[in-house]
Protein backbone atom coordinates (compact mmCIF):
# COMPACT_ATOMS: atom_id res chain seq x y z
CA UNK A 1 0.00 0.00 0.00
CA UNK A 2 1.28 3.42 -0.18
CA UNK A 3 2.69 5.15 2.88
CA UNK A 4 -0.10 5.42 5.58
CA UNK A 5 -1.76 9.09 6.09
CA UNK A 6 -1.59 10.05 10.15
CA UNK A 7 -5.32 8.84 10.35
CA UNK A 8 -4.61 5.34 9.90
CA UNK A 9 -1.85 5.66 12.51
CA UNK A 10 -4.23 7.39 14.99
CA UNK A 11 -6.47 4.79 14.04
CA UNK A 12 -3.81 1.77 14.39
CA UNK A 13 -2.59 3.19 17.90
CA UNK A 14 -6.53 3.47 19.27
CA UNK A 15 -7.39 -0.18 18.01
CA UNK A 16 -9.76 1.06 15.99
CA UNK A 17 -8.31 -0.50 12.20
CA UNK A 18 -10.01 -3.55 10.83
CA UNK A 19 -7.58 -6.50 11.66
CA UNK A 20 -6.80 -6.91 7.69
CA UNK A 21 -6.45 -2.71 6.97
CA UNK A 22 -4.21 -2.81 10.26
CA UNK A 23 -1.96 -5.40 8.51
CA UNK A 24 -1.71 -3.95 6.05
CA UNK A 25 -1.01 -0.37 7.81
CA UNK A 26 1.64 -2.20 10.01
CA UNK A 27 3.42 -3.90 7.00
CA UNK A 28 3.94 -0.34 5.70
CA UNK A 29 5.52 0.71 9.12
CA UNK A 30 7.95 -1.57 8.60
CA UNK A 31 9.32 -0.24 5.29
CA UNK A 32 9.26 3.55 7.38
CA UNK A 33 11.41 3.51 10.33
CA UNK A 34 10.70 7.43 11.21
CA UNK A 35 7.08 7.07 10.85
CA UNK A 36 7.74 3.97 13.08
CA UNK A 37 9.32 5.91 16.03
CA UNK A 38 6.44 8.06 16.07
CA UNK A 39 3.76 5.47 16.26
CA UNK A 40 5.72 4.02 19.21
CA UNK A 41 6.13 7.05 20.68
CA UNK A 42 2.36 7.36 20.68
CA UNK A 43 1.47 4.44 22.06
CA UNK A 44 4.10 4.74 24.74
CA UNK A 45 2.13 7.97 25.18
CA UNK A 46 -1.49 6.45 24.93
CA UNK A 47 -0.66 3.71 27.87
CA UNK A 48 0.72 5.90 30.45
CA UNK A 49 -2.41 8.18 29.76
CA UNK A 50 -4.26 5.16 30.34
CA UNK A 51 -2.62 3.97 33.31
CA UNK A 52 -3.04 7.72 34.53
CA UNK A 53 -6.82 7.07 34.05
CA UNK A 54 -6.41 4.46 36.27
CA UNK A 55 -4.89 5.84 39.57
CA UNK A 56 -7.52 8.84 39.00
CA UNK A 57 -10.11 6.80 39.54
CA UNK A 58 -10.37 5.87 42.92
CA UNK A 59 -13.34 3.07 43.20
CA UNK A 60 -16.03 3.96 45.57
CA UNK A 61 -18.80 6.41 44.25
CA UNK A 62 -19.41 9.33 46.45
CA UNK A 63 -22.55 9.31 48.09
CA UNK A 64 -23.35 12.99 47.33
CA UNK A 65 -23.17 11.95 43.65
CA UNK A 66 -25.64 8.86 43.96
CA UNK A 67 -27.97 11.14 45.73
CA UNK A 68 -28.42 12.94 42.94
CA UNK A 69 -29.35 10.11 40.62
CA UNK A 70 -31.01 8.25 43.60
CA UNK A 71 -32.34 10.47 45.94
CA UNK A 72 -34.61 8.51 47.75
CA UNK A 73 -31.98 6.16 48.70
CA UNK A 74 -32.05 5.43 52.57
CA UNK A 75 -28.19 6.23 52.50
CA UNK A 76 -28.66 10.17 51.67
CA UNK A 77 -28.16 11.06 55.40
CA UNK A 78 -24.87 10.23 56.06
CA UNK A 79 -23.52 12.54 53.54
CA UNK A 80 -25.90 15.50 54.25
CA UNK A 81 -23.87 15.22 57.99
CA UNK A 82 -25.97 16.33 61.36
CA UNK A 83 -26.78 19.96 59.57
CA UNK A 84 -29.37 18.24 57.36
CA UNK A 85 -30.53 15.16 59.33
CA UNK A 86 -31.61 17.65 62.42
CA UNK A 87 -33.23 19.80 59.32
CA UNK A 88 -35.17 16.79 58.33
CA UNK A 89 -36.00 15.67 61.88
CA UNK A 90 -38.11 18.99 62.07
CA UNK A 91 -39.52 17.82 58.77
CA UNK A 92 -40.35 14.54 59.74
CA UNK A 93 -43.32 16.27 62.10
CA UNK A 94 -43.87 18.31 59.47
CA UNK A 95 -45.22 15.41 57.37
CA UNK A 96 -47.72 14.83 60.32
CA UNK A 97 -49.82 17.60 58.98
CA UNK A 98 -51.38 16.33 55.41
CA UNK A 99 -50.78 18.61 52.69
CA UNK A 100 -54.40 18.64 51.92
CA UNK A 101 -56.97 16.46 54.15
CA UNK A 102 -56.77 13.09 53.45
CA UNK A 103 -54.59 12.89 50.37
CA UNK A 104 -51.50 9.87 50.01
CA UNK A 105 -50.85 10.91 46.75
CA UNK A 106 -50.34 14.86 47.83
CA UNK A 107 -48.03 14.19 51.34
CA UNK A 108 -46.04 12.06 49.35
CA UNK A 109 -45.69 15.18 46.88
CA UNK A 110 -45.42 17.53 49.77
CA UNK A 111 -42.41 15.18 51.31
CA UNK A 112 -40.32 15.12 48.74
CA UNK A 113 -40.53 18.74 48.27
CA UNK A 114 -39.66 19.48 51.73
CA UNK A 115 -36.98 16.86 51.31
CA UNK A 116 -35.61 18.36 47.52
CA UNK A 117 -35.61 22.07 49.55
CA UNK A 118 -33.61 21.37 52.35
CA UNK A 119 -31.25 18.95 50.44
CA UNK A 120 -31.05 21.98 47.58
CA UNK A 121 -30.29 24.87 50.57
CA UNK A 122 -27.83 22.35 51.85
CA UNK A 123 -26.17 21.55 48.63
CA UNK A 124 -25.73 25.10 47.13
CA UNK A 125 -25.59 27.39 49.95
CA UNK A 126 -21.69 26.77 50.92
CA UNK A 127 -20.94 26.80 47.79
CA UNK A 128 -18.30 29.58 46.77
CA UNK A 129 -17.36 28.90 43.09
CA UNK A 130 -20.83 28.47 41.36
CA UNK A 131 -23.20 29.04 44.31
CA UNK A 132 -25.89 29.98 41.54
CA UNK A 133 -26.22 29.06 37.23
CA UNK A 134 -27.65 32.81 36.49
CA UNK A 135 -26.46 36.05 38.34
CA UNK A 136 -28.45 38.34 39.70
CA UNK A 137 -26.81 40.80 37.31
CA UNK A 138 -28.79 38.80 34.84
CA UNK A 139 -32.33 38.96 36.79
CA UNK A 140 -34.33 39.28 33.91
CA UNK A 141 -33.16 36.41 31.83
CA UNK A 142 -33.02 34.33 35.04
CA UNK A 143 -36.64 35.08 35.94
CA UNK A 144 -37.33 34.62 32.18
CA UNK A 145 -35.61 31.06 31.90
CA UNK A 146 -36.67 29.56 35.09
CA UNK A 147 -40.11 30.74 34.20
CA UNK A 148 -39.93 28.83 31.44
CA UNK A 149 -38.43 26.08 32.57
CA UNK A 150 -41.03 25.56 35.77
CA UNK A 151 -44.25 26.32 33.27
CA UNK A 152 -45.28 29.19 35.66
CA UNK A 153 -44.61 33.08 35.88
CA UNK A 154 -41.98 33.53 38.20
CA UNK A 155 -41.09 36.73 40.43
CA UNK A 156 -37.91 37.08 42.46
CA UNK A 157 -39.03 39.05 45.27
CA UNK A 158 -36.78 42.08 46.56
CA UNK A 159 -35.74 41.70 50.25
CA UNK A 160 -32.99 44.62 50.01
CA UNK A 161 -35.29 45.75 52.91
CA UNK A 162 -34.08 43.26 55.05
CA UNK A 163 -30.50 43.44 54.28
CA UNK A 164 -30.64 40.41 51.52
CA UNK A 165 -29.30 41.13 48.09
CA UNK A 166 -30.00 38.51 45.81
CA UNK A 167 -27.16 36.22 44.30
CA UNK A 168 -28.88 34.76 41.54
CA UNK A 169 -30.30 31.15 40.65
CA UNK A 170 -30.40 28.15 39.28
CA UNK A 171 -32.96 25.10 38.01
CA UNK A 172 -32.95 22.03 39.77
CA UNK A 173 -34.80 18.52 39.71
CA UNK A 174 -37.01 17.68 41.50
CA UNK A 175 -40.34 15.16 41.97
CA UNK A 176 -41.31 14.60 38.30
CA UNK A 177 -39.92 18.14 36.83
CA UNK A 178 -37.88 21.34 37.41
CA UNK A 179 -37.24 23.00 40.36
CA UNK A 180 -36.46 26.76 40.96
CA UNK A 181 -33.97 28.04 43.76
CA UNK A 182 -33.15 31.65 44.50
CA UNK A 183 -30.49 32.66 46.69
CA UNK A 184 -29.80 35.69 48.45
CA UNK A 185 -26.72 36.77 50.73
CA UNK A 186 -26.58 39.74 53.21
CA UNK A 187 -23.28 41.92 53.71
CA UNK A 188 -22.09 38.99 56.00
CA UNK A 189 -22.53 36.42 53.13
CA UNK A 190 -25.00 34.40 55.12
CA UNK A 191 -27.19 32.90 52.53
CA UNK A 192 -31.19 32.48 52.51
CA UNK A 193 -32.57 30.39 49.50
CA UNK A 194 -36.04 30.18 48.28
CA UNK A 195 -37.21 26.92 46.40
CA UNK A 196 -40.43 26.81 44.63
CA UNK A 197 -42.30 24.49 42.73
CA UNK A 198 -45.01 24.52 40.60
CA UNK A 199 -48.17 21.73 41.56
CA UNK A 200 -49.29 19.85 38.89
CA UNK A 201 -52.90 21.24 37.90
CA UNK A 202 -55.49 20.26 40.74
CA UNK A 203 -53.17 19.58 43.11
CA UNK A 204 -53.16 22.85 44.52
CA UNK A 205 -54.85 23.12 48.04
CA UNK A 206 -55.05 26.89 47.19
CA UNK A 207 -53.55 28.83 49.77
CA UNK A 208 -51.77 27.83 53.53
CA UNK A 209 -50.10 28.78 55.90
CA UNK A 210 -46.78 29.52 56.99
CA UNK A 211 -45.15 26.00 58.60
CA UNK A 212 -41.76 26.40 60.53
CA UNK A 213 -39.68 24.02 60.70
CA UNK A 214 -36.72 24.14 63.20
CA UNK A 215 -33.53 22.12 62.26
CA UNK A 216 -30.18 22.36 63.20
CA UNK A 217 -28.97 24.78 61.87
CA UNK A 218 -31.18 25.01 59.11
CA UNK A 219 -34.22 26.54 59.67
CA UNK A 220 -37.37 26.98 56.90
CA UNK A 221 -40.81 28.04 56.18
CA UNK A 222 -42.98 26.28 53.89
CA UNK A 223 -46.14 27.77 51.97
CA UNK A 224 -48.46 27.29 49.30
CA UNK A 225 -49.60 30.24 47.68
CA UNK A 226 -52.13 29.21 44.43
CA UNK A 227 -49.94 26.97 42.31
CA UNK A 228 -46.62 27.46 43.63
CA UNK A 229 -44.78 25.49 46.53
CA UNK A 230 -42.48 27.71 48.82
CA UNK A 231 -39.61 26.80 50.82
CA UNK A 232 -37.49 29.51 52.37
CA UNK A 233 -34.63 28.33 54.08
CA UNK A 234 -31.82 29.91 56.09
CA UNK A 235 -29.68 29.79 59.48
CA UNK A 236 -31.65 32.38 61.06
CA UNK A 237 -34.35 32.72 64.12
CA UNK A 238 -37.63 31.96 63.52
CA UNK A 239 -39.06 35.56 64.03
CA UNK A 240 -36.32 36.59 61.38
CA UNK A 241 -37.00 33.88 59.11
CA UNK A 242 -41.29 34.63 59.27
CA UNK A 243 -40.29 38.37 58.66
CA UNK A 244 -38.59 36.98 55.68
CA UNK A 245 -41.14 34.57 54.39
CA UNK A 246 -43.95 37.53 55.12
CA UNK A 247 -42.40 39.67 52.88
CA UNK A 248 -41.78 37.13 50.42
CA UNK A 249 -45.78 36.13 50.33
CA UNK A 250 -47.06 39.79 50.37
CA UNK A 251 -44.34 40.27 47.31
CA UNK A 252 -45.27 37.16 45.07
CA UNK A 253 -49.02 36.63 45.99
CA UNK A 254 -51.72 37.76 43.39
CA UNK B 1 -35.82 8.87 36.67
CA UNK B 2 -33.36 5.56 36.10
CA UNK B 3 -30.85 6.68 38.48
CA UNK B 4 -29.69 3.32 38.28
CA UNK B 5 -28.53 3.37 34.58
CA UNK B 6 -26.39 6.39 35.67
CA UNK B 7 -24.47 4.79 38.31
CA UNK B 8 -22.50 2.85 36.75
CA UNK B 9 -21.22 5.52 34.45
CA UNK B 10 -20.06 7.90 37.37
CA UNK B 11 -16.64 6.26 37.98
CA UNK B 12 -15.90 7.09 34.65
CA UNK B 13 -17.04 10.72 34.37
CA UNK B 14 -15.05 11.36 37.46
CA UNK B 15 -11.85 10.14 35.86
CA UNK B 16 -12.48 11.89 32.97
CA UNK B 17 -13.30 15.40 34.82
CA UNK B 18 -10.03 14.39 37.18
CA UNK B 19 -7.65 14.26 33.96
CA UNK B 20 -9.64 17.39 32.14
CA UNK B 21 -9.49 19.50 35.31
CA UNK B 22 -6.41 18.48 36.76
CA UNK B 23 -8.09 19.25 40.24
CA UNK B 24 -10.25 16.46 41.93
CA UNK B 25 -12.69 19.56 43.73
CA UNK B 26 -12.99 20.81 40.04
CA UNK B 27 -13.55 17.49 38.48
CA UNK B 28 -15.92 16.62 41.28
CA UNK B 29 -18.41 19.62 41.33
CA UNK B 30 -18.16 19.01 37.24
CA UNK B 31 -19.37 15.82 37.52
CA UNK B 32 -22.20 16.59 40.16
CA UNK B 33 -23.44 19.62 37.80
CA UNK B 34 -23.15 16.88 35.22
CA UNK B 35 -25.24 14.68 37.01
CA UNK B 36 -28.13 17.52 38.37
CA UNK B 37 -28.25 18.24 34.83
CA UNK B 38 -29.19 15.00 33.30
CA UNK B 39 -31.50 14.40 36.20
CA UNK B 40 -33.43 18.04 34.70
CA UNK B 41 -32.57 16.96 31.08
CA UNK B 42 -33.23 12.77 31.77
CA UNK B 43 -36.91 13.04 29.79
CA UNK B 44 -35.08 14.64 26.73
CA UNK B 45 -32.49 11.42 26.66
CA UNK B 46 -33.82 8.55 23.95
CA UNK B 47 -34.00 4.57 25.39
CA UNK B 48 -32.28 3.32 22.43
CA UNK B 49 -29.36 5.96 22.09
CA UNK B 50 -25.81 5.89 23.74
CA UNK B 51 -26.38 6.73 27.82
CA UNK B 52 -22.36 7.26 28.22
CA UNK B 53 -22.02 9.78 25.23
CA UNK B 54 -25.04 11.71 26.36
CA UNK B 55 -23.56 12.11 29.88
CA UNK B 56 -20.57 13.13 28.67
CA UNK B 57 -21.84 15.53 25.97
CA UNK B 58 -23.38 17.45 29.18
CA UNK B 59 -20.55 17.32 30.65
CA UNK B 60 -18.47 18.55 27.44
CA UNK B 61 -21.04 21.60 27.39
CA UNK B 62 -20.92 22.33 31.38
CA UNK B 63 -16.82 22.20 30.52
CA UNK B 64 -17.07 24.44 27.82
CA UNK B 65 -19.42 26.99 29.31
CA UNK B 66 -16.90 26.95 32.03
CA UNK B 67 -14.37 27.81 29.92
CA UNK B 68 -16.07 30.70 28.26
CA UNK B 69 -17.14 32.24 31.20
CA UNK B 70 -13.76 32.74 32.66
CA UNK B 71 -11.93 33.48 29.34
CA UNK B 72 -11.68 36.69 27.39
CA UNK B 73 -14.10 36.10 24.30
CA UNK B 74 -11.00 37.36 22.21
CA UNK B 75 -8.55 34.52 23.75
CA UNK B 76 -8.41 31.45 20.91
CA UNK B 77 -7.74 28.29 22.96
CA UNK B 78 -5.99 27.05 20.22
CA UNK B 79 -3.70 30.41 19.99
CA UNK B 80 -2.77 30.09 23.64
CA UNK B 81 1.36 29.07 23.00
CA UNK B 82 2.80 27.64 26.55
CA UNK B 83 5.47 30.45 25.97
CA UNK B 84 5.23 31.31 29.82
CA UNK B 85 6.52 27.72 30.44
CA UNK B 86 9.06 27.83 28.02
CA UNK B 87 11.78 28.11 31.20
CA UNK B 88 10.94 25.13 32.49
CA UNK B 89 10.89 23.05 29.56
CA UNK B 90 14.18 21.80 29.19
CA UNK B 91 14.12 20.12 32.98
CA UNK B 92 11.30 18.02 31.86
CA UNK B 93 7.79 17.50 33.29
CA UNK B 94 5.80 14.90 34.08
CA UNK B 95 3.00 13.89 32.16
CA UNK B 96 -0.05 15.42 34.44
CA UNK B 97 1.64 18.88 34.36
CA UNK B 98 2.43 18.36 30.40
CA UNK B 99 -1.91 17.43 29.79
CA UNK B 100 -2.90 20.72 32.24
CA UNK B 101 -0.78 22.92 30.03
CA UNK B 102 -2.70 21.23 26.48
CA UNK B 103 -5.15 23.26 24.97
CA UNK B 104 -8.80 22.39 26.12
CA UNK B 105 -10.38 21.06 23.33
CA UNK B 106 -6.99 19.15 22.07
CA UNK B 107 -6.91 17.94 25.75
CA UNK B 108 -10.25 16.59 25.62
CA UNK B 109 -10.05 14.93 22.78
CA UNK B 110 -7.05 13.13 23.81
CA UNK B 111 -8.62 11.82 27.02
CA UNK B 112 -11.58 10.81 25.63
CA UNK B 113 -9.98 8.88 22.79
CA UNK B 114 -7.46 7.04 24.72
CA UNK B 115 -8.81 6.84 28.47
CA UNK B 116 -12.34 6.41 27.53
CA UNK B 117 -11.97 4.40 24.30
CA UNK B 118 -14.44 6.53 22.61
CA UNK B 119 -14.96 5.94 19.17
CA UNK B 120 -13.84 9.21 16.39
CA UNK B 121 -16.95 9.15 15.20
CA UNK B 122 -18.93 9.32 18.28
CA UNK B 123 -16.44 12.22 19.63
CA UNK B 124 -17.49 14.45 17.04
CA UNK B 125 -20.85 13.78 18.40
CA UNK B 126 -20.10 14.55 21.60
CA UNK B 127 -17.91 17.87 21.09
CA UNK B 128 -20.29 18.96 18.31
CA UNK B 129 -17.93 18.96 15.71
CA UNK B 130 -17.04 17.49 12.60
CA UNK B 131 -15.00 14.22 12.41
CA UNK B 132 -11.97 15.92 10.69
CA UNK B 133 -11.96 18.59 13.65
CA UNK B 134 -11.72 15.57 15.92
CA UNK B 135 -8.86 14.57 14.12
CA UNK B 136 -6.74 17.35 13.56
CA UNK B 137 -7.02 17.72 17.76
CA UNK B 138 -6.24 14.53 18.47
CA UNK B 139 -3.20 15.10 16.12
CA UNK B 140 -1.82 18.17 17.70
CA UNK B 141 -2.63 16.70 21.16
CA UNK B 142 -0.52 13.86 20.57
CA UNK B 143 2.43 16.01 19.15
CA UNK B 144 1.94 18.80 22.00
CA UNK B 145 1.80 16.47 24.51
CA UNK B 146 4.87 14.41 23.08
CA UNK B 147 6.82 17.59 22.78
CA UNK B 148 5.81 19.07 26.06
CA UNK B 149 7.26 15.45 27.83
CA UNK B 150 10.57 15.32 25.24
CA UNK B 151 10.85 18.75 26.95
CA UNK B 152 13.65 20.37 25.01
CA UNK B 153 12.95 19.55 21.33
CA UNK B 154 11.14 22.73 20.83
CA UNK B 155 13.23 25.33 22.86
CA UNK B 156 16.24 23.62 21.58
CA UNK B 157 14.95 24.34 18.08
CA UNK B 158 14.10 27.41 19.04
CA UNK B 159 17.42 28.37 20.30
CA UNK B 160 19.46 27.22 17.61
CA UNK B 161 17.05 28.90 15.33
CA UNK B 162 17.72 31.91 17.05
CA UNK B 163 21.01 31.76 16.53
CA UNK B 164 20.85 31.18 12.51
CA UNK B 165 19.26 34.53 12.68
CA UNK B 166 21.83 36.45 14.32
Amino acid sequence: MKAPDENDLHALIDGKLSPEYRAQVEAALVENPALRAEVEAWRAQRNALRELGMNAADGAVPLRFLNIVQPRRAAWMPWLGSAVAGAMMGVAGWFGHAWYAGAGEATDMRARFVHDAVVAHAVYSPEVRHPVEVGADQSAHLVQWLSKRLGAQLKVPALQSQGYELVGGRLLPGGDGARAQFMYQDTAGNRITLYVTVLAKGTSPGTTAFRFEEGNPVAAFYWIDGEFGYALAGNLSRSSLLELSKLVYSQLTG
Amino acid sequence: MNGERIVPHIPGLRRYARLLTGDSHRADDLVQDTLLRACVKWTLWRPDSDLRAWLFTIMHNLFINQLRAALPESVQLDDMVDAGHAEDASVGIDLERALARLPDDQREVLLMVTVEDFSYACLARVTGVPIGTVMSRLSRGRRRLREAMEGTRETADARSHLKVMK
